[in-house]
């Protein structure tokens, strides 16, 4: 039943990875179903930027749900909010008046709310040898299973709740925006909107409502709060296509929002976008650093990600306000080839936490370790995704960061010096970024797959069967083809940045091998560089079996001259972040308490050491506990209001009543 | 197309044959300058060949990334040879990526070595790799920085453009932003190749080492090919400088000939370098691991004043 499920998704992903393509090739078409919806009925209408956003859900899905099958098994929770999760997010881009918009983001709210919060309504494994269901949050190597699903589903609980409040808060956000141009412009269309003639106030003002609504969406800090807990609780394959694809339509709507709905922008929309993609993306990657639980590792990656995206947006919108139109599609096709990248390569790594949770039954990094030996095919796709992610040559997150980087330093044209300083801040943060994302992901890899198991759950793990597999690796094939490809890929996302910004001069040069980038710019060819390393790194060994120089002994690690080498001894992902720890406590505000149990007799004979360190999550701590302690206060004055005898509430009503009779 | 790769492969074997001899120099030179009288300028030569032939030793916890990453280092040192302007200033087109390319290739090459460090459980190993890490990622920033600097006096971004643009117009380069620019890259040359003050080269025994013990492990041809390509790192850094901040002597053609005198040139630059180099590591003590990102923080300010000072005076 539940495979059925499974298969019946990654079916409809296939049909829609055809539409999107069909759509992303300059294929348009409305459908309208009057009698569906109320106010303005059911209409789906497919453009160039529609049809990505389709297609990068279609060709999400597929490998996702195949994993599935072999992921969720027979377990039939789950399945039936997961197809309509698939269906609801195809349905977003394509929506092409409000009550549509709205019916599809709500759809798919509560279809992934269903997902996160799945794992507090049944506390039991279903999983034949399996040790968990999904991840837990243990510390110890061989927790109590009854705790630790009690924990579970509290954790799934608490994530589930602060997910709803934050996707509603953002739907209030966006709607009131919506309502707001609606009202103005007279129709509830988004194609009428373009021509509207506002003042730049109530563009502002419109703009403001609806990039907070997407921004949360996307969780673009500090609006994130949501997504470290929604994304890890969720089951790993509905993590992969919450953070490959359904953050990414809160990307997709602020492309809408700030180059089409009501564009043009003004210049401090460009400056907005590309600030706050940069510290969502430096602030991201460095919370992912002493994050610990792979999953929510890869959750604040996430965050980082669409950090990156949004600078290449931010600074699209920022060239296009100075009138170079040509640096503009720029950086919209390098924000829209990260957009997909990201899906590819965040997929799969979600894929492989998926498998290493099922097989090890936790999420705890600090308990694994050894892997690679273990899960060898697991690891091999997992050490893929991490070098694609950590925009490593010559995959596919390089290719796109490179782009954004390109679209960053051509900022010499600008001549607004202060714009120019913007850039200048843009590319040193996403220089930061790309060079913490490589050390979070020698943690992430590291101490999850190389060395010794540091839990005897780990020493048992056993590798992923063939669909969870089969799944990873066509994932893995995605990362490897859009590294290469470039030169296929670019083209045609310049045709969808070309759409958005009335740009239509021919734009990409180069030929099959090489990407040139318009200008005097610079050219890049992964195709060469990657034959190049694999040239490069064969010739010597090559030559050195030729000469016979391969003699090799397996010995132990050097210790120092101890005798026992065991998994204690080597680092863990606590030390290893240290460092980072360190240089930017004052993000982290840490917290140290050591408590040092001395023997009665004395304090040289220690019992017990404790010791804590704590990380502190500075927007929850400043922003959301201010926030949400003042709502508290004001409900709980308004609560009088509540009296709980009927005769007060038919007054309310009859007052009700003569108020609007009056105002209107 | 031949022509290219011929280029391509002329510029990486240089760089292969002559990194063993900056290191060489450097040491010559830093016992000179504390009165000894030091090794040959060759002896790496003779220490790689010596490597070449002895037997490995590899852990039994190590898996096949420990194994692989000597070859994907060698390799990554060899193609970013291909990409940097060394010998003529513009590379073949297919590998000119520019400057992000070569910084992004260098990272590649450190995810593998600080794999490698985790992959034998050995404590060594993982301090190692985590502080290398630590200290690559945060001299990212301020290489980017440094050569935007120089983009934004040339009105390029192409490294070969830069090259070409200053070598024609030296008055471009007398300019205090563009010293500022080369003090930036110098001390992030310090940091990303692991020289003093932050790393110290000469030792393989002490708590506060980053480089040796990350790659402590490492013996015989493996450890030959991390150590060479090390110096090609160095080497590679020293070139940019070389290239970019002093780019006088490059040729544009690509004849034999030209390429001869632009490595004629390279020497003497790298030479010059050595010696800066060398009285720079033989004046400063090391730097407590936590004041380095101090020191990379000042490198930064410098790249980010030199940045702003074209700003302002366009």
């Amino acid at each position: 039943m539940s495979r059925v499920a499974y298969s019946v998704a990654a079916a409809l992903g296939a049909l829609a990875a055809m539409i999107g393509i069909s759509g992303l090739l300059g294929d348009t078409w409305v459908v309208t179903v009057p009698w569906a919806v109320p106010l303005g009925g059911l209409q789906l209408s497919m453009d160039r930027l529609a049809g990505f956003f389709v297609a990068l859900i279609g060709f999400a899905t597929i490998p996702v749900s195949l994993y599935a099958i072999g992921y969720a098994g027979d377990d039939r929770r789950g399945a039936l909010p997961y197809v309509g999760f698939v269906i609801a997010m195809c349905a977003v881009p394509l929506a092409a008046n409000v009550m549509t918009f709205a019916v599809a983001w709500e759809l798919m709210a509560l279809a992934s709310y269903l997902l996160v919060v799945q794992k507090a309504t049944n506390g039991t494994a279903t999983h034949p040898g399996a040790p968990a269901a999904d991840g837990s949050e243990s510390h110890d190597a061989s927790p109590h299973a009854g705790g630790r699903h009690a924990h579970d589903a509290a954790e799934a609980t608490g994530a589930a709740w602060t997910y709803a409040v934050m996707a509603h808060a953002g739907f209030v956000c966006l709607l009131a925006g919506m309502l707001l141009l609606s009202a103005w412009s007279g129709s509830t269309r988004f194609a009428d909107w373009r021509d509207t003639e506002l003042t730049p106030l109530a563009r502002d003002a419109v703009f403001v409502l609806l990039a907070l609504g997407f921004a949360s969406k996307a969780g673009v800090i500090p609006l994130h709060v949501w997504l470290p807990l929604a994304h890890p609780a969720a089951p790993s394959h509905v993590s992969a296509l919450m953070s490959g694809v359904m953050i990414k339509l809160g990307v997709y709507g602020l492309f809408r929002v700030s180059l089409e709905w009501i564009g043009p922008a003004p210049a401090w929309w460009g400056v907005a976008i590309l600030v706050a993609g940069t510290i969502s993306a430096v602030v991201g990657v460095l919370y992912a650093l002493v994050e610990h639980d792979l999953k929510r590792l890869l959750a604040f990656h996430s965050i980082e990600n669409v950090g990156i995206i949004l600078i290449g947006l931010g600074a699209g919108v920022l060239f296009l306000e100075s009138g170079l139109g040509t640096l503009a599609v720029l950086g919209i096709a390098a924000a829209l080839y990260h957009t997909a990248n990201h899906a590819a390569f965040k997929g799969l790594l979600f894929l492989g936490a998926g498998a290493v949770v099922r097989s090890t039954g936790t999420r705890n990094m600090e308990v694994m370790g050894g892997l690679v030996k273990r899960m060898p095919w697991t690891a091999a796709m997992f050490l893929l995704g991490a070098v694609a992610i950590s925009a490593l040559p010559p995959l596919n997150g390089f290719v796109s960061e490179w782009l954004t980087f390109q679209a960053l330093l051509q900022s010499l044209q600008v001549p607004h010096t202060g714009i120019g300083l913007v850039f200048v801040g843009g590319m040193a943060g996403l220089a930061l970024t790309g060079g913490l994302a490589m050390a979070c992901f020698v943690k992430a890899f590291g101490v999850t797959f190389l060395a010794l198991p540091r839990s005897e759950a780990a020493r048992s793990a056993v590798e992923a069967p063939g669909w969870m597999r089969l799944g990873m690796a066509l994932l893995a094939f995605a990362c490897v083809a859009l590294g290469l490809g470039p030169t296929i890929v670019v083209p045609v996302l310049g045709l969808v940045a070309g759409d958005l910004t009335g740009e239509v001069t021919p734009l990409w040069f180069g030929d099959w091998l090489r990407l040139d980038v318009p200008g005097d710019f610079a050219s890049l060819s992964t195709f060469a560089i990657a034959i190049a390393l694999l040239v490069a790194g064969i010739v010597p060994l090559v030559v050195l079996r030729a000469r016979g120089l391969t003699r090799r002994r397996v010995y132990e690690t050097w210790g120092c001259g101890r005798l026992l080498q065991t998994s204690r001894m080597q680092y863990t992902a606590t030390a290893f972040a240290s460092p980072f720890r360190r240089i930017f406590d004052f993000l982290y505000q840490p917290a140290h308490a050591l408590h040092v149990e001395a023997h009665p007799e004395s304090r040289f004979f220690v019992d017990a050491i404790r010791y804590v360190h704590e990380t502190r999550a500075v927007a929850e701590d400043w922003l959301y506990h201010p926030l949400s302690q003042a709502l508290h206060d004001v409900t709980e004055r308004i609560r009088g209001v509540q009296s709980g005898s009927t005769n007060v509430y038919l007054v309310y009503i009859l007052a009700a009543l003569v108020l609007m009779l009056v105002l209107g | 197309m031949i022509h290219d790769l011929l280029i391509a492969a002329a510029q990486a074997l240089a760089i292969a044959a002559l990194a063993p001899l900056v290191v060489g120099f450097t040491r010559r030179l830093k016992a000179r300058l504390v009165g000894r009288r030091g090794p040959s300028p060759w002896q790496p030569y003779a220490d790689l060949r010596k490597l070449f032939a002895k037997e490995v030793v590899v852990s039994e916890n190590a898996s096949w990334v420990f194994r692989a990453t000597p070859y994907v280092l060698f390799a990554v040192m060899l193609v970013a040879a291909a990409v940097v302007p060394v010998l003529v200033a513009r590379p073949a087109p297919a590998f000119a990526g520019n400057l992000i390319l070569v910084m992004y290739l260098f990272l590649l090459g450190t995810f593998f070595l600080a794999l490698a460090g985790l992959d034998t459980a050995s404590a060594f190993g993982g301090m190692g790799s985590s502080r290398e890490v630590a200290i690559s990622a945060l001299a990212e920033p301020t290489v980017i920085l440094s050569v935007f600097a120089l983009a934004l006096r040339s009105g390029t971004i192409d490294l070969g453009g830069i090259v070409e643009r200053l070598g024609a117009e030296p008055r471009l380069a007398a300019n205090p932003a563009h010293l500022l620019a080369f003090g930036a890259f110098f001390i992030v040359m310090l940091a990303e190749t692991g020289r003093l003050p932050v790393d110290n080269p000469a030792t393989h025994l002490e708590l506060t080492m980053i480089h040796e013990a990350m790659v402590l492990e490492y013996s015989g041809r493996y450890l030959a090919l991390v150590e060479w390509a090390s110096a090609m790192k160095l080497t590679l850094f020293m070139t940019l400088l070389a290239n970019l901040f002093l780019p006088w002597g490059l040729p544009g053609g690509l004849t034999v000939a030209a390429m001869a005198g632009g490595l004629v040139a390279l020497v003497v630059k790298l030479a010059a370098l050595a010696l800066l180099l060398a009285l720079v590591e033989t004046s400063v003590a090391k730097l407590r691991l936590f004041r380095v990102p101090e020191l990379l923080a000042g490198s930064f300010a410098l790249a980010l004043l030199s940045v702003a000072a074209v700003f302002l005076v366009r």
